[in-house]
């Protein structure tokens, strides 16, 4: 009887989502006080049902109710509480509720702290998300629909996919959909500037403390997926241009364009119309990504399989959403698009510039990742692009990026100084050159690690020359705003970033070897002992387990023990050990035994030594942390009383 | 020409320019990355010989796994409906690679053997690459061959 409420309650849902969809908007429309005034409620409405439907689906999965189809293929008797709860989006159908329910955690805290906007641009806003609730509800309910009854009811499930049964995996979906659901709010924002004819400079400073939390998230999401990849894959890497993590990081890519190019706006009145349009495309790309990784239309080595009935709908939801909002830019952007000059030199440049850049770049993922579909269409065969291509444009796109990067805080709004930038541009390409040169003798002549360590010093050091700047020329307490702050951890994180993808990729070691017990290897500098494997149990599955000591110079100094799990459905998942360290990792996995009759015999073993293959994802943590101080700015919350709770509230609530 | 329209020229150019390139680049990069699929009974027909490297897909023939006893190197043969193909490669396998797996192998031919730089098992037990389902029921159909061979085995 519960899950069929939990059907009632989307059903309930989806028509207050309707209501929330167009009656505000045609009320804005005409001018109708009345109509504009259901948004709240409707949308407050909405929420409580959907929130209701998302309880009973984790009770469903807590109280084994193997009746429901989805929690009986993705959960069994023996799977922990904890990744019960997980499962909840394991899979396809989850997933999409998951996505419904972050769009209303976010809709409610946009209605609630939105009260000091005119009440037409609030119900245009509301509307838009109301409508994008109705998208997804309707998907939910009319091709995956999680609260299927499957009769006869099995006396005991399926599994939660083994490579999900992991902590990172636990919070990776949820945070990473907060970012893309959070780039609905620019995305709102943007149509109802244009189907309102008006764009004012204060509402773009209102938007942007929501697009920055949601591109903070974002990039939370990024570096838990691609740590997950790491530790739980087996083959130690971190990104692998896969379908499914372009589909993350072309949102990511735009969504860096748009707090910059949002910054032009609210502060210069600038690039009105480019923003928007950003804001329109990094909301589709969000849309595309979640349909990408769940729909299974692009190969990938973790997409799920599909059903026509759900590609179809997939189709023409993107069809509107992109067609219906590029249309209507193309009609009304001239209305909205009357911003100021700059000089060639000037901030707005430099931004414009770097938005360009990275417009590219998520451009560039977007063709090789959908290029298989192309190549399909144009019947050139069954193609893929290899992980080469993404590299190299990538490298190429960015450098420029990377070398103007330090330039940015410089530059004045509207006309800089070519005094000040040269200054900055001796002192930072001292201090590159100095780390350069002492790389050399560090880096053996890898080039690839000379060149990051000059990259991330020349970032690095033009960053701390503007920190010092502001200490010594601003009265204290008025040195570093937080939207100040924000912009410089991020761009110190782009230097620990170069720093860990540039020495990781040249200095690793990586070695494929069989070992038979008591053999040892060395690897950059370690000496591996493999003493054997042993079996071991946990709650749902069995492994072998093998031990490896790990020596520098005679002296022992880890005991790593990885995993070759068997869950109780019969799937295979190698857990990997790792020994980590701020400027090395010790990463270890066991490949499968040589002889399949004989675990205690030889076996082969993967042996990684990854030096500063941690600075990547504490790169990318400062890069978050960055996108959320700059969202506690005072300026964005200032103005009316009502609007004091703003950005502390709505990131509790996050 | 007034200022301003110097500068709008300038500007024109400068994005053309930038067009031209970005497309240049990303026209040399596809072609040097791009790589076919095929299954073995296509590349025994000799569609495959004009690539140096490119993508095999198949089933893992049952017993055909074969270890050397000293190194990481093993052998197994890959298997359509109508053509199979041996195939070498040193390394770990992954996880699902077992007998009756789809696999889909990276490599090249070398004496009518297929060499493997890389080799990926399906992601879960249900589930064929899309590509490799339809390049297998593309090959069937050649050969009309009844189709219900070629479902996805039932759970």
């Amino acid at each position: 009887m519960i899950p069929e409420l939990g059907q009632f309650a989307l059903v309930l849902a989806l028509l207050l989502a309707i209501a929330q969809g167009v009656l505000p908007i045609v009320g804005a429309w005409r001018g109708n006080g009345a109509l504009m005034a259901v948004a709240r409620p409707a949308a407050a409405g909405q929420a409580v049902f959907v929130f209701a439907a998302m309880g009973i689906l984790i009770h469903a999965f807590l109280a084994y109710d193997f009746s429901v189809a989805y929690v009986a293929d993705n959960s069994n008797l023996a799977l922990p509480w904890y990744y019960r709860v997980t499962a909840v989006w394991g899979a396809h159908e989850g997933s999409m509720l998951l996505w419904v329910f972050i769009l209303n955690v976010w809709t409610v805290a946009l209605a609630a702290l939105s009260r000091h906007l005119p009440q037409p641009f609030v119900a245009r806003v509301l509307g838009v998300l109301g409508l994008i609730g109705v998208g997804f509800l309707a998907f939910i309910l009319f091709t995956s629909n999680p609260f299927l009854r499957e009769l006869p009811m099995p006396a005991d499930g399926g599994d939660l996919n083994p490579v999900l049964q992991d902590p990172g995996m636990t919070f990776h979906p949820p945070v990473l959909y907060m970012g893309y659901v959070g780039f609905s709010v620019a995305f709102a924002f943007s149509i109802a500037a244009l189907l309102g004819g008006e764009l004012e400079q204060s509402w773009v400073r209102w938007a942007r403390p929501w697009t920055n939390v949601s591109w903070a998230f974002l990039t939370m999401g990024i570096v838990a997926g691609s740590w997950w990849a790491y530790a739980e894959l087996g083959w130690g890497g971190w990104w692998f241009w896969d379908p499914v993590e372009n589909a993350s990081f072309m949102p990511w890519l735009v969504g860096v364009a748009l707090i910059h190019a949002q910054a032009v706006t609210e502060k210069r009145g600038s690039l009105p119309a480019w923003t928007v349009l950003l804001s329109l495309f990094a909301f589709s790309l969000s849309l595309l990504g979640t349909f990408l990784v769940r729909s299974g239309v692009l190969t990938s080595v973790h997409a799920f399989a599909s059903d026509p009935r759900r590609g179809l709908y997939i189709l023409g939801f993107l069809v509107v959403v992109i067609g219906g909002s590029l249309l209507l830019y193309a009609i009304r952007a001239p209305k909205v698009a009357t911003g100021k000059a700059f000089a060639a030199l000037s901030r707005e440049t430099g931004i414009m510039v770097a938005n360009l850049l990275f417009t590219t770049a998520a451009a560039m993922v977007l063709l090789g990742t959908l290029f298989p579909l192309i190549g399909d269409a144009l019947n050139l065969g069954r193609v893929s692009v290899g992980p080469p291509y993404f590299g190299f444009l990538f490298v190429l796109l960015m450098a420029p990026a990377v070398l103007l990067l330090p330039f940015g805080p410089y530059l004045r709004w509207g006309k800089a100084e070519g005094r000040q930038l040269t200054a900055m541009a001796l002192r930072s390409g001292i201090a590159a050159i100095v780390c350069t040169v002492a790389a050399v003798f560090f880096a053996e002549g890898r080039l690839r690690a000379i060149a990051g360590v000059a990259g991330a010093a020349w970032v690095a050091a033009g960053t701390l020359a503007y920190v010092v700047k502001r200490w010594r020329e601003m009265p204290r307490g008025r040195r570093y705003p937080a939207e100040m702050a924000g912009m410089l951890v991020a761009h110190f994180g782009v230097a620990l970033f170069l720093i860990g993808v540039m020495l990781s990729e040249s200095l690793s070691t990586e070695r494929d070897v069989r070992m038979a017990p008591g053999q040892a290897e060395s690897v950059g500098g370690y000496q591996f002992r493999f003493d054997g494997v042993r079996e071991t149990t946990g709650p749902n599955w069995r492994a072998d387990e093998g031990v490896v000591t790990v020596f520098r110079d005679g002296t022992p100094m880890a005991t790593m023990h990885p995993q070759k799990r068997t869950y109780s459905r019969g799937q295979v998942q190698t857990e990997s050990a790792i020994d980590p360290g701020l400027f090395r990792d010790i990463y270890v996995a066991l490949g499968e035994p040589m002889d399949s009759g004989d675990v205690e015999g030889a076996w082969a073993l993967r042996l990684y030594h990854k030096p500063f293959v941690r600075w990547i994802w504490l790169g990318g943590l400062f890069m978050m942390a960055g996108g959320f101080l700059a969202a506690a700015e005072r300026r964005f919350r200032a103005k009316k009383a009502a609007a004091t709770a703003g950005a502390p509230a709505k990131e509790q609530l996050a | 020409m007034n200022p301003t329209r110097k500068r709008r020229l300038a500007v024109v150019i400068s994005v053309v320019a930038a067009a031209a390139i970005a497309v240049g680049l990303t026209v040399f990069a596809l072609q040097r990355n791009m790589s076919y699929l095929f299954t073995p009974s296509q590349v025994q027909e000799g569609q495959a010989t004009q690539y140096p490297t490119f993508r095999l897909g198949g089933m893992v023939k049952a017993g055909s796994i074969q270890r050397a006893k000293d190194s990481l190197k093993v052998s197994f043969i890959v298997v359509d409906d109508a053509g199979a193909m041996p195939v070498e490669y040193t390394g770990i396998l992954p996880d699902l690679f077992r007998d009756n797996q789809s696999v889909i192998a990276t490599g090249r031919m070398a004496d009518g053997r297929f060499i493997a730089g890389e080799v990926l098992a399906k992601h879960d037990e249900n589930y064929m690459p899309k590509e490799l389902k339809d390049a297998m029921a593309k090959a069937h159909q050649k050969r009309n061959i009844d189709d219900t061979a070629m479902k996805d085995t039932p759970k």
